[in-house]
């Protein structure tokens, strides 16, 4: 090969910046067994999407649980909606705004 | 009402699941479903010299008969060896179930001999994941496996059995149905005949065929569409045969060693139409540059590929072949003769270049030569190397599910192993591996295993002395440094073939190797057929990664 060819170089992009400051709130229904939240916050971590806070509880008989997760505003945040749906356990997932007041009240434990 | 212990339930459900062949490999942990399987009179067992080898015999036989199959192993190393065979299912979408053994419950997160947290090591390399903790479960669980594994988008499942489970005894009234893959979802009929519109309407419209259209059995419906409305069809690496290579239409495999007409077509596309692919990044290149001038149609099963990596026009998410089904009558027949012969023009000015092509000696005769020897009945493997862009490139792939190669993980080692599967899957086909020394040594132990199957399998080694493509891009982009790719030790294969006990011939010294290469292939049984080739034959055109595919050297 001629000497021409170590000119090219291998491409590798950067991390954009994905995040905003809006916050969103996902309620996610989810088979309750040992291990779901394990599926769950393993797709969120592997691309380094931040979950700011996580409420789980048992949901009636406690075949399910209902999970809410306090996101901030990602421009990903579709696709990774569509991947948490893909998992087994997950039942449906639902999207609210950040002033939904699940997480409203919490902050008198976190001080 | 039936009694008996989790073992025995295991296989009777995969017997009713229509399970005759398990590749695998025992140990502590596992043996009492080894106690259980030496009771079965339909399943036939096949020990593999490392579970690594059984996770690829497992895909080798899924990667021909579409359907799920099984492979076993103990906990612990058991486990852990069996993890690329199952991340490199996740990616290229296998339908296997992954059976392991594991410490007894009471012993799980002791540290226990022998233990690892198998389910927590297989949650992102798996479409779904099981770790039983009470016989009854496995009612529930095997079925529910084997529904995950073909459904939709097919993929790997790992059921984990602790040791005190498998010997726990069940009381039920009835085995649970045998289970068929779920329907697929439905689609918007309105999106389909917008397709159509949007077909009708291009002038220069590019089919890009994935390995979604094998899994769904569509290719014929795919081959139909191209020749109803006259559209060039590419294919990426994991759909080569779904449409014949030496179609009028097909313009090959494209991407980073695609042939330059196959690129330029792409580049000069209004209206792309992918079907069950995934804009990998082998395949398109740089994201923003591939296709610019084209709009895209996305049809696929997987809701979440839709918009992932190229925003779609239309998208549609759906089982490929109902939507083809939908589409065909809705598609105007067309000649499209201006685009057509334009593709014609960039296919003679800038061909896949395949020199040495006349001499057995050189890669693209030595594949040609191969060919040459076999029917479409044949089935091709690869492992991953420079060996299986030669191939990928050369081969005449005619028919789905005649090619069996690691698409999206990219595994060395993956050949030889899933062509024991095939072979044990169809025995009534030759099965050829193409291999490369580096990749054929990552499971050369299942040489023993071939020969103790007499599995109709044949290597083809091309012998470089080298990690190929590694050392081929330290020569293009790193400045000639060559580090860790060369071996600076040759290894004698034919000693080690027969040492396994397979037979081996080398078509160095034979005077005549295209006979020498057609006796060995014609002859039933395991065989290993050594060339070498020269370590500075490059895979060209090749687009350095990162680039766009209109960036192609060579």
């Amino acid at each position: 090969m001629s000497e021409q060819n170590s000119n090219f170089s291998e491409y590798i992009p950067d991390v954009p910046e994905h995040t905003g400051f809006k916050k969103v709130v996902l309620e996610l229904a989810v088979a309750n067994h040992p291990g779901v939240m394990s599926h769950i916050c393993g797709l969120f971590a592997r691309r380094a999407f931040n979950v700011e806070g996580i409420l789980c509880m048992p949901v009636g008989s406690g075949e399910t649980s209902r999970i809410w997760l306090l996101i901030f505003e990602d421009e990903r945040l579709e696709k990774m909606i569509r991947q948490v749906e893909k998992l087994e356990d997950v039942l449906y997932v639902k999207q609210h705004d950040g002033e939904h007041p699940v997480f409203g009240r919490l902050d008198e434990f976190f001080k | 009402m039936m009694q008996m212990t989790g073992a025995d339930l295991i296989v009777k459900l995969l017997e009713r699941q229509g399970i005759r062949t398990i590749a695998g490999v025992p140990g502590g942990a596992a043996l009492p479903m080894y106690d259980a399987l030496s009771k079965s009179e339909q399943i036939h067992h096949v020990l593999c010299r490392h579970e690594q080898g059984a996770g690829f015999i497992a895909q080798g036989m899924a990667r021909v008969s579409g359907r799920p199959e099984v492979c076993l192993a103990s906990s612990g190393p058991g486990a852990t060896n069996l993890i690329t065979a199952i991340a490199d299912a996740k990616l290229d979408s296998i339908p296997i179930i992954a059976l392991t053994g594991q410490v007894p419950l009471s012993m799980i997160g002791t540290d226990a001999f022998q233990e690892v947290d198998t389910y927590g090591l297989t949650i992102p390399i798996t479409k779904h994941n099981f770790l039983v903790r009470s016989a009854k479960e496995l009612l529930t669980a095997i079925p529910a496996a084997f529904r995950i594994a073909m459904s939709d988008r097919p993929g790997p499942v790992l059921v984990d059995v602790p040791k005190d489970v498998q010997n726990q005894m069940v009381s039920f009234e009835e085995y649970p149905d045998v289970v068929v893959p779920d329907a697929a979802p439905t689609f918007d009929i309105g999106a389909v005949e917008e397709i159509a519109r949007m077909i009708e309407a291009a002038e220069r419209p590019v089919l890009y065929l994935g390995g979604g259209v094998i899994h769904s059995g569509a290719s014929q419906l795919a081959v139909t569409l191209a020749e109803q409305a006259s559209l060039p069809t590419t294919m990426t690496l994991m759909a080569l045969g779904a449409m014949p290579m030496d179609h009028p239409l097909s313009l090959g495999m494209l991407g980073m060693h695609g042939a330059r007409y196959t690129n330029y077509v792409l580049e000069e596309a209004d209206l792309l139409i992918c079907v069950g692919a995934r804009f990998d990044d082998r395949a398109i290149g740089k994201t923003a540059e591939f296709c610019p001038n084209a709009k895209i149609v996305h049809i696929d099963i997987d809701r979440s590929e839709l918009h992932k990596v190229k925003t779609a026009h239309v998208a549609i998410a759906g089982d490929v072949g109902q939507v083809l089904s939908e589409l065909l009558p809705r598609v105007k027949p067309q000649l499209r003769k201006r685009w057509l012969s334009h593709v014609e023009s960039l296919k003679s000015r800038f061909p896949l270049a395949m020199p040495g092509v006349d001499n057995p000696r050189s890669p693209y005769g030595l594949i040609h030569a191969v060919a040459n020897c076999l029917d479409d009945s044949a089935i091709i493997t690869s492992d991953v190397g420079q060996h299986q862009m030669w191939v990928a490139q050369a081969y005449p792939f005619r028919r789905a599910r005649q090619w069996l190669n690691s698409g999206g993980l990219g595994t060395m080692g993956f050949g030889f192993p899933a062509a024991i599967g095939a072979a044990l899957a169809e025995p009534e086909r030759t099965v050829v591996c193409f291999s490369g020394d580096g990749s054929l040594k990552m499971n050369i132990q299942e040489m023993a295993t071939a020969a103790q199957e007499n599995a109709n399998v044949k290597i083809v080694l091309f012998n470089n002395q080298s990690l190929g493509l590694v050392h081929q891009q330290q020569n293009l982009f790193y400045g000639k440094r060559i580090m860790a790719s060369r071996y600076e030790r040759p290894t004698d294969f034919l000693k080690i073939a027969e040492g396994f006990g397979m037979r081996a011939v080398d078509l160095d010294p034979a005077p005549n190797p295209r006979a020498v290469l057609a006796e060995a292939l014609n002859t039933p049984g395991p065989c290993l057929i050594h060339a070498t080739i020269d370590p500075n034959e490059f895979v060209y055109p090749m687009v350095p990664p990162g680039a766009a595919n209109s960036e192609m050297i060579g």
